[in-house]
């Protein structure tokens, strides 16, 4: 079992010494030189000795397993690369990855890296729509899916002029495939030992992972391989990932935390780490802990509490000692959660914060550190952070005054634009600051608390989720006239959606109705963005131009204060 | 009984696969842990079980183990008279 030891010195000695320097010394990297995401994490740790190390542990859901080393690793992701290239995609084209958390998607992310295109991860529970709206946004030219998830894809086709290659990962011969269609057999397929890597550079677009927000699509935050000098120490730091860790990021890569941890943090690390392709049990969760040795688990709020759900007598039925260090992500951490995790495990739930655009952990609790439960812990060494007032733009020095988290820009993983939309990523910046979107304080010791999101985004399970997106998908249903839609708490997902909804002249408001709405709204975009609750209302507020007041909704579901409505112009 | 299982099953398959989606769906296939029904998805097969069988499912026993299979759900509805 790995050392307790942690790799980073006592956090104020740390934060005072700390550079990027560190990284980019440990990594080999200088200014100008060639820096590669998919050779950094295969052939570079190949060089360094680790080539028959296993990288990757594989489970389905009915328990096949499958290993590879960092050798095979090194060969099939030279081997997607080399079949991209034959297809003809060139470098800076989109490739996404819309499959469920199969071995082809993580060696796919790195085999598109390897060839220079840029990797286009996207959710395999998305609906067409979704898909749709990104792979249209991103002018993708090819995705690699899966047969289970090829009729979304196959529904889309036809809108999509430049989606040129549509790569099936798992076809078996037994439907002809279509059009535009091609079956690739990673397992199969002849291994490509040698491979010349895309000479990318610093600033070299990589990954394209869409968010949502408040208003309009969502949109593509494009990060370039010198992310990695971020990923890297921030996973060896916070992570603590050690030499002979077996480590368990549970993300899916079609979010920024199944890359940047999933994939990049761990084996730029030289790290082992498992994979559970299934969905959410606690006793198959526990089991695989217990079957892997599992010593660095990496999870979400949400996984936690539902884990505390399903109480302590469970817990006992596994051998959970090989655990060592664990770490949460996606939405704040409750003290409840951090407490039990204690009394359970024996070790803390340490919580962490950041986001898409910041591609990298930049405020966190340290291995080592003084845990204060339900806190977000400090600033990552060579992260600038502060609170500044939600008007003035200023950093707050008074403490305990709640104010828009921001950082300085700079470090290595922050986002380069959105895909073709400078103007909203330059609104993120003001007055030298970027601006997260989301609202906490600072204590004395300086410690950040989150308090809440600054705009009307919905963190459900850890997923951020735009009210637009779902608004404008409930106004395609026959019956809904007008539709509000906000989050409501959420004892194990923080928050889930809850649309508020007017209806046309002839549908009546019943159970029946309800539930065709949330499937249409699931199928259409995802399960994340269906309602969980849908309240059919007479009118919505409003104000006086007629724009629709989410915050008048959302302050009622939460029982807080409905703030300034001057400008309301009915009453509800 | 084999009536309540075969709707079940139905629904399972017409609302939660793809068309073209050709994976087999018996009574015993794990449908969260197998991820055929996400846990945000749970929610509307819990609506339409309630709303077929006119009853409230609390969200205590409205556990992914309980929603797991066809087989699993049938028993809990035994608990609220539905067989």
């Amino acid at each position: 079992m790995p050392t307790n030891q942690p790799h980073m010195r006592p956090y104020e000695e740390e934060y005072a010494n700390f550079t990027w320097e560190t990284s980019r010394k440990e990594l080999g990297y200088k200014d100008g030189d060639v820096i590669n995401i998919g050779e950094y994490c295969t052939d570079r740790i190949c060089r360094q000795g680790k080539g028959d190390k296993l990288a990757l542990i594989w489970e389905g859901h009915s328990g096949e397993e499958k290993r590879y080393t960092f050798n095979d690793m090194r060969q099939l992701t030279n081997t997607i690369a080399d079949f991209l290239q034959k297809l003809g995609i060139q470098p800076g084209e989109r490739v996404c990855l819309f499959m469920d958390k199969v071995p082809e998607l993580y060696f796919g992310f790195l085999g598109v890296l390897k060839m220079g295109a840029i990797v286009q991860p996207l959710f395999s529970a998305f609906g067409s729509e979704s898909l749709l709206t990104r792979l249209d946004n991103a002018k993708t030219r090819a995705i690699f899916t899966q047969k289970k998830h090829l009729p979304k894809v196959r529904n889309i086709t036809k809108d999509l002029p430049e989606l040129k290659h549509i790569i099936v990962v798992d076809d078996d011969g037994l439907k002809p495939l279509r059009e535009l269609e091609v079956a690739f057999h990673m397992d199969k397929a002849e291994r490509i030992d040698k491979f010349d890597i895309y000479p990318s550079l610093a600033e070299t677009p990589s990954v394209l992972h869409y968010t949502s927000g408040t208003t309009g699509q969502p949109k593509g935050a494009q990060h370039v391989h010198y992310s990695i000098i971020s990923q890297y120490i921030t996973a060896k730091y916070v992570l603590d990932l050690k030499d002979d860790d077996i480590y368990w990021c549970t993300a899916d890569p079609g979010w920024v935390t199944g890359t940047s941890y999933g994939i990049i943090g761990a084996w730029s690390n030289g790290v082992t780490q498992c994979v559970l392709d299934a969905g959410f049990k606690a006793e198959t969760w526990y089991k695989f802990i217990e079957k892997h040795k599992i010593s660095m688990w990496y999870s979400a709020p949400t996984a936690i509490r539902a884990l505390m759900k399903e109480g302590n007598e469970v817990v006992k039925k596994f051998d959970l000692s090989s655990l060592r260090h664990l770490a949460s992500v996606g939405e704040p951490l409750n003290a409840e959660a951090v407490i039990w995790s204690k009394e359970v495990f024996g070790l803390y739930f340490h919580d962490t914060f950041w986001q898409t655009e910041t591609g990298c952990i930049v405020i966190s609790n340290y291995p080592g550190m003084k845990i204060k439960p339900g806190s977000m812990g400090k600033p990552f060494p060579g992260i600038e952070a502060t609170v500044v007032d939600l008007k003035t733009h200023e950093p707050i020095e008074k403490k305990g005054i709640v104010g828009m988290i921001a950082l300085k820009p700079g470090w290595p993983s922050m986002v380069r634009t959105y895909w073709n939309n400078e103007s909203t990523y330059k609104s993120k910046f003001s007055k030298g600051w970027y601006h997260c979107g989301d609202r906490a304080s600072i204590d004395e010791d300086g410690y950040y608390w989150f308090v809440g999101r600054d705009d009307d985004v919905i963190n459900t399970g850890g997923h951020l989720v735009g009210p637009f997106e779902i608004e404008s998908a409930l106004l395609e249903h026959p019956a809904v006239a007008e539709s509000a839609v906000v989050g409501k708490p959420d004892p194990v997902n923080m928050e889930v959606v809850k649309a508020f909804i007017t209806l046309k002249p002839g549908f009546n408001s019943d159970k029946m109705l309800e539930l065709e709405i949330m499937n249409f709204v699931r199928k259409k975009l995802s399960a994340l963005a269906m309602p969980q609750e849908i309240e059919f209302v007479d009118s919505l507020p409003k104000t006086r131009s007629g724009k629709i007041m989410r915050r008048v909704l959302r302050a009622k579901e939460w029982g807080e204060e409905i703030g300034d409505i001057s400008t309301l112009e009915n009453d509800m | 009984m084999s009536a309540l299982k075969d709707v079940i099953l139905e629904y399972v398959k017409n609302e939660y696969l793809e068309e073209g989606d050709d994976r087999e769906v018996n009574f015993d296939t794990p449908l969260i842990s197998g991820g055929i029904v996400d846990s945000f998805s749970m929610v509307s097969l819990k609506v339409f079980l309630e709303t077929k069988y006119n009853i409230s499912i609390p969200d205590a026993k409205a556990s992914p183990e309980a929603f797991d299979s066809v087989n699993n759900i049938i028993v809990l509805l035994k608990e609220f008279g539905i067989e």
